[in-house]
């Protein structure tokens, strides 16, 4: 599935979620650079999940560390 | 990612020491600021919420602590079990007769006759086929999940799960898939979105403790059979008093014959220390041989599982006592909420009742300014409660009298004043 689509959807999906305005390239960390707490991880995740129809668990939410690998798991997640 | 996620209770990662290097790393860094909030905590001249001795036991519902003759509001002894004559005795008998402990695993030789009669005695109190029991409620879990799932297979489970549920998800190889609490639309999703032919198992719990809310079991059992999956109910903190023979919330909602797994403990409503798992699945008794957290440890001393037998038979006709201990919550329930504090639900639906407090030092401070009325509560505190909450938490007992409820209201109130929470 093409990554360019992927990222313009999750681009606009992290908006609300994005609320101390960081300015989010490939290389932000979620849990360093964005401190979102877990309440809002869930959330973000299961917006994505919803977006996409598909299931990231939390087995490969731990190897997502920053936005750019994000992306590619979602881009690979659908196929 | 998923490391921000602290829900209630899933193992909190903490932050890592920043040390120069060539210097030793000193392991206990990362503990260092919750070493510091508890130093901040104490340093204030707070009593401390999580260094509590009894020095007696009076009965179910009352202790001295700290020299003062307390009121036992936290100790999810619901049904007063502890020192019911009956079970006493039982137990003294079982220590006299077999001795102070099996010193061996259930497969080898720690399995005697009073072991297989409080498996009896579940499997009769469930009307199911299979109990196994374990060395702690904590291990059920632990070892259930985490055998029964296997590689490939999904767990799905509501994300304010207890500790020992996230521990089995951890210690196992399934994918791990939670959902929004108690949020039946979120968990048919998941289930939805699972490959074909994958194992599933759905994961819930009757009473979650922090909040002392039930699941729609009902529903979330059905959307689970409907996607194929195997259901696994914690009822911990319902059993022998939610439901028509105390079995629970599954009970209680009519779905129980639609659960595969119950899981228990022993050291609520029973009044003592284990675990069980109750099944009608025909092939159940491998678990035996190859759930590790039963194998790779010693059996329950034999007085704990004849106080845990004669307790489940006695908890079958303990209608009254149930009957009582409801009218104890609803009263409870209606006092606070009458005097002003938040509650954890809008209505009783369990023997717990949270207070939510507006922070941690508040919270604290009342706690400590109850203890010294003389009622002990639970202090829950993040990361183990939902939404970084502070609760005071209330478990009511069957013990506790009208008149010790009222008393209670007073304290709540008298505190509470002290404290400037209401």
């Amino acid at each position: 599935m093409d990554r360019d689509d992927t990222k313009n959807r999750i681009d606009t999906l992290i908006e609300p979620f994005n609320k101390k305005d960081v300015a989010i390239t490939e290389d932000t960390t979620f849990a360093g650079d964005l401190e979102w707490d877990s309440l809002t991880v869930m959330d973000f995740v299961a917006a994505i999940e919803d977006e996409f129809d598909i299931i990231i668990s939390m087995n490969q939410q731990a190897e997502i560390e920053t936005y750019g690998q994000l992306i590619d798991a979602v881009t690979r997640l659908r196929g | 990612m998923s490391e921000a996620i602290s829900q209630p209770d899933k193992p909190m990662p903490l932050p890592g020491a920043d040390a120069a290097p060539g210097d030793a790393t000193d392991l206990f860094s990362k503990f260092d600021p919750l070493i510091k909030q508890r130093a901040d905590l104490l340093g204030a001249g707070q009593e401390d919420p999580f260094n509590l001795v009894m020095e007696q036991v009076l009965s179910p519902v009352t202790a001295i602590c700290n020299g003062r003759e307390t009121i036992l509001l936290g100790t999810y002894n619901y049904m007063g079990m502890t020192f019911d004559p009956d079970v006493l005795e039982a137990g003294k008998q079982a220590l006299r007769d077999f001795g102070a402990g099996t010193t061996g695993s259930r497969v080898l030789n720690g399995t005697y006759s009073g072991h297989k009669e409080v498996e009896a005695a579940l499997s009769e109190f469930y009307g199911m086929d299979h109990a196994m029991v374990f060395s702690t409620g904590y291990q059920a879990n632990l070892g259930i999940i985490s055998t029964i799932a296997g590689k490939g297979d999904y767990i799905v489970l509501d994300i304010d799960s207890h500790a020992s549920i996230w521990d089995g998800c951890a210690m196992g190889n399934a994918e791990v898939v939670p959902f929004k609490h108690n949020d039946i639309e979120a968990m048919e999703k998941r289930l939805r979105r699972i490959p074909e032919g994958a194992g599933k198992l759905v994961v819930l719990e009757g009473v979650y403790s922090m909040l002392g809310d039930i699941a729609p079991l009902k529903e979330m059992v059905a959307v689970a059979r409907k996607h194929g999956a195997m259901v696994l109910v914690d009822e911990a903190h319902s059993m022998g008093f939610i439901g028509p023979n105390g079995r629970g919330v599954a009970e209680d909602q009519g779905v129980l014959d639609d659960v595969d797994f119950v899981i228990g403990t022993f050291s609520k409503s029973v009044g003592t220390v284990g675990g069980f798992c109750v099944s009608n699945h025909p092939k159940f008794e491998i678990m035996r041989l190859v759930c590790r957290p039963y194998v790779f440890t010693a059996s329950l001393p034999p007085s704990v599982v004849a106080t845990a037998a004669t307790s489940i038979r006695k908890l079958m006709q303990a209608g009254e006592k149930r009957a009582h201990l409801w009218d104890n919550s609803k009263r409870l329930h209606a006092g606070l909420k009458g005097l002003g504090f938040e509650l954890g639900t809008d209505e009783p639906q369990s023997a717990i009742i949270a207070v939510i407090m507006p922070d941690l030092e508040r919270g604290a401070a009342m706690w400590e300014a109850l203890l010294k009325e003389g009622l002990y509560v639970n202090l829950a505190r993040p990361p183990a409660t939902p939404a970084n909450m502070t609760l005071l938490r209330c478990s009511l007992c069957a013990e506790h009298s009208q008149e010790q409820v009222g008393q209670i209201l007073t304290m709540f109130e008298t505190a509470g004043r002290k404290t400037g929470i209401i």
